[in-house]
């Protein structure tokens, strides 16, 4: 992990430069941000749109709550524009836990992420379920105290948003639908290209960052490290227990889970065992037993039956 | 030598792979029954509340104070939560379980939230054999000593004086993450303590 995040902090130091701003050491640097990460491994991160529900994420064992609005699944079934949430209702979700609190900004929203860093937001996720302020640019992110997660679904996306200065990285898969299938497409794209990555002869690193649309410091890092220089975790659809454990064994992480548990029929014994289900996500007796009697799963949309125009998972760049 | 990390949530990979770079022979601990043959423990950082529901549904509690009493016990930041036998920040804790294991106050995320996260050079005498070379410390949402009783030493603080890193006989806390480095130091001191 160390020598990878030392690249990414030549990268942000090159940058932060010209930009004016000093990110080395002290508050802020990479290795924090990246650090917060490291600490969310093996957890859960729930959708919260109420105090009331935060807590309940809480209790159920939670490493961290996303402060939204409006769920994917409402999102989806809404339509409209979707955007950053109100920072008054995320700072009473901030006042209920002592858990890291996140929120989302939409790609290429910089203001809001301003907003967010202000208001002492953990952890912001520039989101494509979020309608995008930004059809060609992602945020900067290096000059933000406060540290990025972002949605991939190869390794070239993931590389390039953790060029712009992400220092975590999701699967999109496709949010609000309860349907895991594109959570495990993308998983498996991104670890699947890094497998590929490692038997590659240094001389063609080069051109396969050419392809991919990656920086060649990144490319060159992750075939060393044989993972992503950052904490990898899934997202997009995960509703299970099993999901949450099929996704850690396919080789995330930790997970995040949106519309999956709020949208439940009886979300607090839902929200624990899908808790459990990651700790112990390769013990099929803890799965079975932590899957008994859970009650009705959120209503699911078959992502097949979905037309591109309303998939979310396009969105970035 | 056999060392467990706490494996029920967080950097539990980032210190099996330096124990494993030191030669020790390094288990995720995931259940109780793990903590069978093993020289000494680590609780590594994540979420203290998550670690701390995990180990009470899955009948930790008990068997780990059990090992403390015999064995080295070594936990950082989450760790050093989890292993305090008070905590206190003025805001309710939700019931938060903790092992009271070791004789100090700890007050949680006592430096801010995550924009005020941040690295610093510190010095520990302890693992230092006399030579003065920094340790390169990482705070992230991290705890502090507010007290430290009985036996327990203090064997780190910030320049302002702030308590970070205190040892109890084969017990060993420290608010910060030597996980997250390339420095091995502590490991390496941690590992003297379970011999």
């Amino acid at each position: 992990m160390a020598s990878a995040i030392g690249t990414v902090q030549i990268l942000e130091e090159h940058m932060s430069n010209k930009n004016g701003h000093s990110t080395q050491g002290g508050v802020g640097s990479f290795k924090v941000k990246t650090g917060l990460a490291q600490m969310l491994k093996g957890g859960v991160i729930m959708d919260v749109v109420t105090p009331e529900q935060a807590i309940i994420a809480e209790r159920a064992g939670a490493v961290a709550v996303m402060a939204l609005e409006r769920v994917p699944a409402d999102i989806r079934a809404q339509g409209g524009v979707a955007r950053m949430s109100d920072p008054g209702l995320i700072k009473e979700i901030i006042q209920s836990v002592t858990i890291p609190v996140m929120a989302k900004a939409r790609i290429g929203h910089f203001v809001e992420a301003q907003i967010l860093e202000a208001i002492g937001v953990d952890y912001i996720d520039e989101s494509e379920v979020l309608t995008p302020a930004d059809e060609e640019h992602h945020i900067y992110k290096h000059p933000f105290k406060v540290p990025f997660v972002c949605g991939c679904r190869n390794l070239g996306e993931a590389l390039r948003r953790i060029g712009e200065g992400a220092a975590m990285i999701r699967t999109k898969g496709e949010a609000g639908t309860g349907d895991v299938v594109e959570a495990v497409r993308h998983a498996r794209t991104v670890l699947g290209e890094i497998r590929r990555l490692q038997l590659m002869p240094d001389e063609e690193l080069m051109s396969y960052a050419k392809t991919i649309g990656a920086p060649y410091a990144l490319v060159k890092e992750t075939k060393d490290l044989g993972r992503l220089p950052v904490v990898n975790f899934a997202a997009g659809g995960i509703a299970t227990p099993a999901d949450a454990a099929l996704m850690m064994q396919i080789g995330v992480d930790g997970v995040f889970v949106g519309s999956g548990i709020f949208k439940s029929a009886d979300p607090a014994p839902r929200a624990k065992a899908i808790v459990e289900a990651t700790t112990h996500y390769n013990n099929p007796e803890i799965l079975a037993r932590v899957s008994e009697n859970l009650g009705e799963p959120m209503v699911g949309i078959n992502v097949s039956s979905l037309p591109e125009s309303e998939q979310l998972a396009v969105r970035g760049w | 030598m056999k060392i467990g990390v706490l494996a029920l949530q967080g950097a539990f990979i980032e210190h099996i792979k330096i124990l494993r770079d030191l030669g020790v022979e390094a288990v995720e601990v995931r259940l109780p029954e793990d903590l069978e043959g093993l020289d000494g423990l680590i609780i590594p950082g994540g979420e203290s509340t998550t670690i701390g529901k995990l180990a009470t549904m899955y009948h930790f509690m008990e068997p780990l104070r059990e090992f403390a009493a015999r064995k080295a016990m070594w936990g950082t930041c989450a760790g050093m939560i989890f292993m305090a036998k008070e905590i206190g920040d003025g805001r309710s804790n939700h019931g938060q379980p903790l092992l009271a294991i070791m004789d100090i106050l700890v007050d949680r995320n006592a430096f801010g939230r995550q924009v005020d996260s941040f690295e610093v050079d510190l010095d520990v005498p302890v693992i230092n054999n006399g030579a003065v070379a920094p340790f390169p410390a990482v705070f992230i949402r991290a705890p502090r000593l507010v007290a430290v009783k009985g036996d327990t030493q203090v064997i780190a603080r910030l320049a302002d004086g702030t308590a970070v890193a205190a040892q109890e006989g084969k017990w060993l806390v420290t608010s910060f993450h030597p996980e997250l480095t390339g420095d091995d130091r502590f490991h390496k001191y941690f590992l003297k303590l379970a011999a």
